[in-house]
């Protein structure tokens, strides 16, 4: 398969302590994957899911999409943040917001936005909600929306940093179902990072884990189960079990050396 | 009591203009019985100053003089202040070049820029409206750069991946997140421009209801001097009013969110 996003080598020094939050890190996904990024806190992979969008740039290393170094954030690259509260505008309505990444981009006149934008709602399960505010919407429908905007871009690749860690449980398991859906219909390519083991193993095709400070690449998994997953089902399947049990004393033994490196 | 004060009359507005009647009629009673003297003239007599001098236009003349350069001045400084603080408040280059100047220059009460400004500009019109302009500028520029400043970093990323210029920016993103901080500036200073309004117009004028309350006093007009007064203070609570009902209409968001918090 073509390498379609790929990191080579990868590195970010903090210039004012002179410490490495990550070293060397390289890796790449394929078109249509679904890969998961976890690691330790402080392992840097909030940090590396920024420069992979061209929101910071690197001390060392490349970030390519499709063969060209991302220096700066792309059109076909779109990001979601984790908090959705302040990435969604709140003096703007839910159309809005979502109109907010098309309006300059296209020559399309105002209403075909608004029907393009509006279609995107529907994809989120937000179509009556357009002409609310944010202040008006729970949590989970605030990242809708940055999903719906996200989307309603059509970008080939999402980024997304943490999208559900401020969700309560029920939330978070509607919206990765919602964005497992998404990700089969619309073929798209999603780099997804949490500190959450559970969560990437259940929407991942592959998991990469990153060591403890300063982060590299650990271990690489793959996640054989069948899509559609479900809730319940997929979560006690014994190879999702196993796998758990794997990551988790990976993640363990990264904390552990974590901790050594620091005392 | 207790009971008393947590009735009804004390729970709404209604005490609060009951007191201002009974002000009032302590005015008349003191002024009729009590304080013989004509610069405590009855406050029936006032207001049959104030009618006289609305019905032959002259106080509406004078308020209009106020009003048109208070705005003038006031308008200017907003301009001003809001398009310069957006400006110091995103580039930081410009923010350290100017931040340390402001701070120098902001402690300076209004009034202290008179004399220079009479040195410069003359005694005119022009004088009245540069000094409102002065005074009203800095809160308006400080509240703005601030405002600016504390936008979050995540929206600032949010509309660089959604490829925004800065044009784009400050539009879309910039000047709304500011806009309540804004509005606290602007409404300090609505307050500060009619201050410096009417004391531009004691000093030096021929119109202004600055200039009719100094000059009923110094011809002994005193209903007249009161009936200034009054008017100043309606004027003040219209504008403040009419600010306020803008202010919500503006930022509902704000207010609505930050209500729920």
């Amino acid at each position: 398969m073509p390498v379609f996003l790929e990191l080579d080598a990868l590195g970010k020094r903090f210039s004012a302590h002179g410490r490495s939050a990550f070293e060397r890190v390289s890796f790449s996904v394929a078109r249509g994957d679904f890969a998961a990024l976890i690691g330790p806190s402080g392992c840097g992979k909030s940090t590396l899911l920024h420069i992979m969008a061209g929101l910071s740039a690197p001390s060392a290393g490349t970030v390519r999409l499709k063969g060209e170094p991302v220096t700066s954030p792309r059109d076909d690259m779109m990001f979601v943040f984790q908090q959705y509260n302040k990435s969604i505008f709140p003096w703007k309505s839910v159309l809005e917001n979502v109109m907010l990444g098309v309006k300059y981009r296209s020559q399309t006149p105002r209403h075909g936005l608004e029907a393009l934008c509006g279609k995107h709602l529907e994809m989120v399960g937000l179509g009556r909600y357009a002409h609310y505010y944010p202040y008006q919407l729970s949590g989970g429908m605030q990242q809708r929306v940055a999903i719906a905007r996200a989307l309603a871009r059509r970008p080939d690749i999402l980024l997304m940093d943490e999208p559900f860690s401020a969700l309560d449980a029920m939330m978070r398991a509607e919206l990765q179902d919602l964005l497992l859906e998404l990700w089969q219909e619309l073929r798209l390519t999603i780099l997804f990072v949490t500190h959450d083991l559970d969560e990437a193993l259940y929407l991942a095709q592959r998991v990469i884990l990153l060591s403890a400070s300063p982060g590299t690449v650990a271990d690489t998994v793959q996640v054989p189960l069948a899509y559609p997953r479900r809730q319940v089902e997929t979560r006690s399947d014994p190879v999702y079990l196993e796998l758990r049990e794997r990551l988790y004393k990976a993640m363990v033994e990264q904390v552990v050396a974590g901790r050594a490196q620091a005392a | 009591m207790s009971a008393w004060i947590e009735s009804r009359f004390f729970n709404s507005r209604l005490s609060g203009l009951v007191l201002i009647v009974l002000l009032l009629a302590a005015w008349q009673i003191s002024a009729l019985y009590i304080l013989d003297t004509p610069t405590w003239p009855p406050v029936t007599k006032v207001f049959e100053a104030w009618f006289d001098n609305i019905a032959d236009g002259t106080l509406i003349k004078h308020l209009l003089a106020t009003l048109w350069r208070q705005m003038l001045g006031y308008g200017l400084a907003v301009a001003l202040g809001v398009i310069l603080g957006l400006a110091m408040g995103y580039f930081r280059p410009l923010y350290n070049l100017f931040e340390p100047l402001v701070e120098v220059l902001r402690p300076i009460p209004g009034p202290a820029y008179l004399p220079v400004l009479v040195l410069f500009v003359g005694i005119g019109h022009e004088m009245k409206v540069v000094l409102i302009l002065v005074a009203s500028f800095f809160p308006i520029l400080l509240n703005t750069y601030s405002g600016v400043r504390a936008i979050d970093r995540v929206q600032f990323d949010t509309a660089r991946t959604l490829g925004l210029t800065t044009m784009q920016t400050l539009r879309e993103l910039v000047l709304p997140a500011a806009s309540p901080q804004i509005l606290t500036g602007m409404r300090i200073s609505l307050a500060i421009s009619l201050i410096l309004a009417i004391l531009g117009e004691m000093i030096v004028s021929s119109d202004g209801l600055g200039y009719f309350t100094l000059l009923a006093q110094r011809t002994f007009k005193i209903p007249d001097m009161y009936a200034g007064i009054f008017t100043l203070a309606l004027f003040g609570y219209v504008l403040n009013r009419l600010f306020l009902l803008g202010e919500a209409r503006l930022i509902r968001w704000h207010i609505e969110s930050s209500g729920r918090a």
